[in-house]
């Protein structure tokens, strides 16, 4: 008796994990084993299991709209990593000047984050909409020849996404980099400031370097944000005009669900998969190897 | 599969069970997406009729989406082995869904309704699948419409809508002179196909439009007047106001109700929004048939599943049957804004712009020029309704060349084909 309650003892944790990770292992990896396979067929309004080759990847990539959709994402995502990185850390940093009320500040730079993206694109709409919101109220002050029309103009109406984007998400950044920040070893700061390091060398040179952890989770978190980008899109633009600011997220939905080509639909899923694959995997790589060593 | 075998097995089951019972109660569940305005108040009188005839209503109603949410619930359904009764689904879709063998059978009832008579043969066609049929036809909305404030046309000395396109570009450069917006406009994909599909009608004509939106001709999507149907696709962006981009439709009409803008083409829908306003047609809006002498035809339509079932079956048979009686096409139609899918009927309790639809219905069915429309699903798959809206939609928000965007369309329908 006491060697099966011995067994059992080491063997509750396993027992206990079994079933999320049958359920990971079913619902996570084997739709998107699934997802690869219909891929690969002539699937249209139902899952059809005729093997078919690459076809659905040659259409894909002969689609003028997906190539829009992914020369958008390289935008988007590149613009919008950039912008949210610089405007958080410099909000953490002047944050982090010990300022009074820091804590009302700190939740009005993040409270944005708790708004979902429907909610973010709608009022985006009508800010950036010439006819009601910038520019008109801009033309009403006098200055006539006001314009702000990048939210209709399709060559730019992908910037306005970025600007949406950017105002959701980096409050969060600043909240990552603020608690880095705080983290750091005030000795090393004073000490600097006995060598006669000005405030800008000390975060430049000193502090923001040794926030590379910091600097890497941040960058994963936004870069898997612009790639899944999807409510944002169909909220703000409804991915027109025309299809400028399409993503491969919306470019998925409109073949899955209004245009029945399931299987063109997982090929761009499978694309956006091993996008986000370049993206972690390296990440994760590095991560692992460094625990490894420790 | 064993999921669907199980559960048919348990379906026949009860119909065993069922079948000792002297008769059956039609049962229908019906699964559809009217769940606004005067579309809920239409299906809600399809309910009431349907009790009224002994029968049990359970409603599936899926809102969102202009209907994505409801064939995203279907297809799960379905592929589960337990698909509702019926179900809204329209146009070539229709077909799709017969040929994965899910969709019962109505020509007993067809054959008793007779029909044969009382149907447009275009919308038999599109209802059955291998010669029986498989849907039943609700309404007829007419998709080539102008809608025009005469108040405005005033201004500058016009007192009709015009008849061809070129006459449209004038009127329209007067108007645009004028400081009038010319055209209301929604820029969304759907919007830009409606615009394209009525003025490819116009500027091709009834023959072209077959060859183009049904048959999908490359040569035709290729030729010189398609090219010319992309040039006044370009005329007619420059008569749209600058906001136009993510406009929805209801609000564009509102700018020809308010005298903002002097025109807006759209299907007959937009005629509830003027409605709805207490405008007058013929006096306050204005609603004259898009150049082309031809009649673009959308329908909503009901499919009916293989299901198994005295009660279900019973209550298929009813449905199918009442949704084509004369009584309740007129009741459904009058809060639809469209008009009866049965023909030879009394017009006399709708609209001018409703009977002017339902006379010019029976001369085109006459005349051979009825043609289903491509932008409202009608004619073509979803995907290349998908395929043939990208391209327009592409050139009417961008400086492409009309040369180009031909040879694109004929490009992206030959890829999605």
């Amino acid at each position: 008796m006491p060697a099966i309650f011995k067994w059992l003892d080491r063997q509750i944790p396993k027992i206990a994990i079994a079933p999320s990770f049958a359920a990971a292992l079913l619902f996570v990896y084997g739709f998107i084993a699934w997802t690869g396979y219909i891929s690969l067929t002539t699937s249209r309004m139902f899952p059809r299991y005729d093997f078919e080759g690459l076809h659905q990847y040659e259409r894909l990539f002969t689609n003028p709209r997906w190539m829009v959709a992914l020369e958008n994402l390289a935008v988007f995502g590149g613009l919008f990593i950039l912008f949210c990185l610089l405007v958080g850390i410099v909000l953490a940093i002047l944050l982090d000047q010990h300022i009074r009320a820091e804590g009302a500040i700190r939740t009005i730079i993040l409270y944005p984050m708790a708004l979902s993206f429907i909610v973010t694109g709608t009022a985006w709409k009508w800010i950036l909409n010439p006819g009601l919101g910038i520019e008109r109220v801009v033309q009403s002050w006098g200055f006539e020849n006001f314009a702000f029309d990048w939210l209709v103009n399709p060559e730019t109406a992908i910037y306005t996404v970025v600007i949406a984007g950017v105002w959701q998400s980096s409050g969060f950044v600043m909240a990552l980099f603020l608690a880095g920040i705080r983290g750091f070893d005030q000795e090393i700061v004073k000490a600097a400031y006995m060598d006669g390091a000005s405030l800008t060398r000390i975060y430049l040179s000193i502090i923001l370097p040794s926030l590379r952890a910091v600097f890497l989770s941040a960058i994963v978190v936004l870069a898997h944000l612009a790639i899944k980008s999807f409510d944002l899109v169909i909220a703000l633009t409804g991915g027109g005009p025309g299809y400028a600011t399409d993503l491969p997220a919306t470019f998925m939905y409109t073949m899955a669900f209004q245009r029945s080509e399931l299987g063109n639909a997982a090929a761009s899923a499978v694309i956006m998969l091993m996008t986000v694959m370049a993206i972690i995997v390296p990440y994760l790589y590095s991560e692992l190897r460094k625990k490894g060593h420790g | 599969m064993s999921y669907r075998k199980i559960l048919s097995t348990a379906v026949a089951a009860g119909a065993l069970l069922l079948a000792a019972q002297a008769h059956a109660e039609p049962q229908v569940e019906v699964l559809h997406w009217w769940t606004s305005g005067g579309e809920a108040k239409a299906v809600k009188a399809l309910k009431e009729e349907f009790e009224a005839n002994g029968g049990t209503w359970v409603d599936s109603p899926i809102a969102g989406g202009g209907g994505d949410a409801a064939m995203t619930a279907l297809r799960a359904r379905a592929m589960a082995g337990n698909p509702p009764t019926a179900a809204q689904v329209k146009g070539p879709s229709i077909q799709e869904w017969a040929e994965e063998g899910l969709l019962g059978d109505l020509t007993g009832v067809a054959k008793a309704e007779d029909w044969a008579k009382v149907l447009p043969p275009l919308l038999q066609d599109v209802m059955k699948y291998k010669g029986r049929y498989v849907a039943v036809p609700v309404n007829i909305h007419r998709v080539d419409w102008i809608w025009a404030n005469p108040a405005v046309l005033a201004k500058v000395g016009v007192t009709a809508v015009p008849k061809t396109w070129a006459e449209f570009n004038r009127v329209a450069d007067k108007l645009k002179a004028a400081g009038i917006t010319p055209l209301a406009h929604g820029g969304q994909p759907w919007q830009d196909a409606t615009v394209f599909e009525v003025a490819l009608l116009g500027v091709g004509g009834a023959d072209f439009y077959q060859k183009t939106m049904v048959d999908l001709d490359d040569a035709a999507l290729r030729s010189a007047t398609m090219v010319k149907v992309f040039d006044q696709m370009r005329k007619l962006r420059g008569y749209v106001d600058p906001n136009f981009p993510g406009r929805d439709w209801n609000l564009a009409t509102a700018m020809v109700m308010n005298g903002e803008a002097a025109f807006q083409i759209m299907g007959d829908w937009a005629k509830g929004e003027f409605l709805a306003a207490g405008k007058v047609p013929g006096k306050d809006f204005l609603c004259a048939p898009a150049p082309g002498g031809s009649y673009l035809l959308n329908t909503d339509s009901f499919i009916m599943f293989d299901v198994k079932g005295k009660d279900a079956l019973a209550g298929q048979r009813l449905m199918a049957k009442l949704i084509l009686a004369p009584k309740f096409q007129e009741t459904f139609n009058l809060y639809k804004g469209s008009i009866p899918a049965r023909l030879g009927m009394d017009m006399s309790k709708f609209d001018v712009c409703a009977q002017r639809s339902s006379s010019d219905l029976v001369a085109t069915i006459k005349a051979g020029t009825l043609r289903p429309s491509m932008a409202h699903k009608m004619a073509v798959p979803d995907r290349v309704v998908g395929a043939i809206t990208d391209v327009v939609t592409a050139h009417f928000n961008s400086d492409l060349s009309s040369r180009a965007a031909a040879t694109r369309l004929a490009d992206s329908v030959a890829a999605a084909k």
